[in-house]
């Protein structure tokens, strides 16, 4: 291993490079484009012996990467917001079909209006796609979380997506610790691909096709309906809540590093103000609890690694007790609240010893979040409770009132 | 209760957009590191660049990993790659006192006419890459050899971890040229403490 400082751009190439990725389709956006520049570099000198697509358009790159995946090669891709918002059709296909392909998402605010710069509403809008989504809180969790998530991905026959925060990772240098070919391989062995069907001794036809209800094959034997895939697809994100941990907790065994598995903590056991969030948001957060123990307050961070599948049971056994959870997102469900607030809320309902849950919309767009906001956040939503509070419409941080017409 | 350790230093570089400012923040993180600070993090102004127009750049030292991702609002150090930004993006803003001003110029510190409690090093950075060739395109370009007159002015990196991060960075040729522009600009800049 060797640390080399990078942007979480080069972390996310460098661990698809350490992976051996076979297949890389793409179109740019940014702020994704460096990691596909990257890999392209690395196809054309011949570091990385890999087939590279430069297709048209993020659905043609999808798509691209969909049928390299049937036939078994191991296929990544990138992008941001109207990227990743082009190709939801195969995003959704992607997962329907089960296909074990990585993506990175360095996340990006959705126009209108333009915005090229940071909040995490491009990721958040597919989530319900049926993909894995990971999310990172440095530049060192991207290495280590893309090269988990082909573990992932091809243990369960399901996509997954790493998330981290445009530019305030994706264009920001740190310092990384880059794991050696050897270890990586000892990790993440070559795709075995169960499901390959491209066997010329046994030619066939793949096109997806289901009625409502199960019937017989040409051989008798009964086959899903559209209903069972969608049950099936469904289990195996959940098998997600053991295979996200279970391959932390191996890459630990190999690296010493340990991203949190499905949520990250920090000053957390004596904690009754938690702090929740995803992506480079819960690394600032670990900042304001230190400062807010300092005035007194138990505060502590819990950070939400995977968002998809949803960790519930674990948020719920770590959040009781607590009086307050104060979630800060960087997206919105426009008409309702913030999409981990609402997930939060539906996972501790009628939990008798939940806290109350606060939301926070924060950062959309780009705008600055800085520690002082975040730890008077807090403060605002520790009042309302002592107020008696336990449920508010979202709080905005930053928001100048003065500009809005 | 802000600050992202016991000891840390919060730089900002301003540049116009071609000139290297973003380059030179990369070096710097390269360098730092190479220095002895385990946290460093730089990152370019983010948003759209377009060539002369000013952009800025932000880089932070530290002892333990950085945890603070929001803009640098209350710099220590201000690196400024064109003397002509001093009046147009407003360099000093927000820079501590006693902070660190460092001027790519052919003025004097006291020419510059910079109020304040400010520790204004002045030094002819362009010079440096011209006389070490660093010519692209019929420019100096001086996002190298900054790192020289960040060097020496600050003592915040060694001479020697400049020159590997910029071994690091360029091909062998360009190297060589721009670590010679940087050590030129070391020799050239008046040191940490040294009157102006």
């Amino acid at each position: 291993m060797s640390v080399r400082v990078m942007t979480g751009n080069d972390a996310a190439a460098t661990a698809v490079k350490l992976a051996r990725t076979q297949v890389i389709a793409a179109y740019p956006i940014t702020p994704q484009s460096p990691v596909v520049e990257s890999l392209s570099t690395w196809v054309e000198s011949g570091e990385l012996p890999a087939e590279f697509v430069a297709v048209e358009s993020e659905h043609s790159a999808l798509s691209v990467c969909i049928g390299a995946s049937t036939v078994g090669a191991r296929a990544f891709t990138a992008t941001s917001a109207n990227g990743l918002a082009y190709m939801t059709e195969q995003v959704w296909w992607a997962a329907g079909a089960r296909l074990p392909i990585v993506m990175c998402v360095a996340n990006r605010a959705m126009a209108a209006p333009w915005s090229v710069l940071n909040d995490q509403q491009d990721s958040m809008s597919v989530r319900d796609a049926g993909w894995v989504q990971l999310y990172c809180r440095d530049n060192q969790e991207i290495l280590d979380t893309t090269v988990q998530a082909f573990h992932i991905a091809e243990e369960l026959n399901a996509p997954v997506m790493v998330c981290y925060d445009g530019f305030l990772l994706s264009h920001t240098m740190m310092p990384v610790d880059v794991p050696d070919a050897g270890t990586v391989d000892g990790f993440l062995p070559p795709r075995t691909a169960p499901l390959q069907i491209v066997d010329t001794a046994d030619p066939r036809n793949v096109g997806p096709v289901t009625l409502a209800d199960p019937r017989p094959d040409a051989d008798g034997v009964l086959q899903p309906g559209y209903m069972e895939f969608r049950a099936m697809h469904h289990a195996a994100l959940l098998e997600a809540l053991d295979a996200v941990p279970a391959a932390d907790r191996a890459w630990a065994g190999i690296t010493g590093r340990s991203s949190g598995g499905l949520l990250s903590e920090y000053l957390l056991d004596d904690a009754d103000t938690v702090l929740v969030a995803a992506g480079s948001l819960v690394t600032q957060l670990t900042l304001v609890a230190d400062g807010l123990r300092a005035e007194g307050v138990r505060a502590g961070v819990l950070g939400i690694r995977c968002y998809r599948p949803f960790p519930a049971e674990a948020l719920r056994d770590r959040l009781a007790g607590r009086s307050l959870a104060v979630v800060f997102d960087k997206a919105l469900s426009y008409g309702y609240q913030g999409p981990i607030c609402e997930d939060l809320k539906a996972a501790l309902y009628d939990g008798g010893d939940s806290p109350a849950v606060h939301g926070v919309v924060c950062g959309l767009g780009g705008r600055d979040v800085t520690p002082v906001q975040l730890a008077s956040a807090v403060r605002e939503a520790r009042a309302d409770l002592e107020a008696g509070m336990r449920d508010r419409a979202p709080h905005w941080i930053g928001l100048v009132e003065g500009s809005m017409r | 209760m802000m600050a992202s350790g016991r000891e840390s230093v919060e730089i900002r570089w301003h540049g116009r957009g071609g000139q290297g400012a973003v380059t030179a923040a990369k070096l710097l993180a390269e360098a730092a590191y190479a220095s002895g600070w385990e946290g460093v993090t730089s990152a370019p102004s983010f948003g759209a660049e377009r060539r002369g127009a000013p952009v800025t750049a932000s880089t932070r030292l530290a002892h333990e990993p950085v945890r603070v991702l929001s803009q640098v609002t209350a710099p220590d150090v201000v690196i400024v790659l064109d003397d002509s930004l001093l009046a147009v993006a407003n360099a000093t803003a927000g820079l501590k006192p006693g902070g660190t001003l460092l001027v790519n110029t052919t003025l004097s510190a006291a020419e510059l006419g910079v109020a304040g409690d400010v520790n204004v090093v002045a030094t002819d950075v362009t010079g440096s890459a011209e006389a070490a060739g660093v010519i692209v395109a019929g420019q100096p370009i001086v996002s190298a050899a900054i790192l020289g007159a960040v060097a020496k002015a600050t003592g915040l990196v060694t001479l020697p971890s400049v020159e590997h991060a910029i071994a690091g960075m360029f091909p062998a040729g360009p190297a060589g040229k721009n670590a010679e522009a940087a050590k030129i600009a070391y020799e050239c800049t008046p040191g940490k403490g040294a009157a102006a």
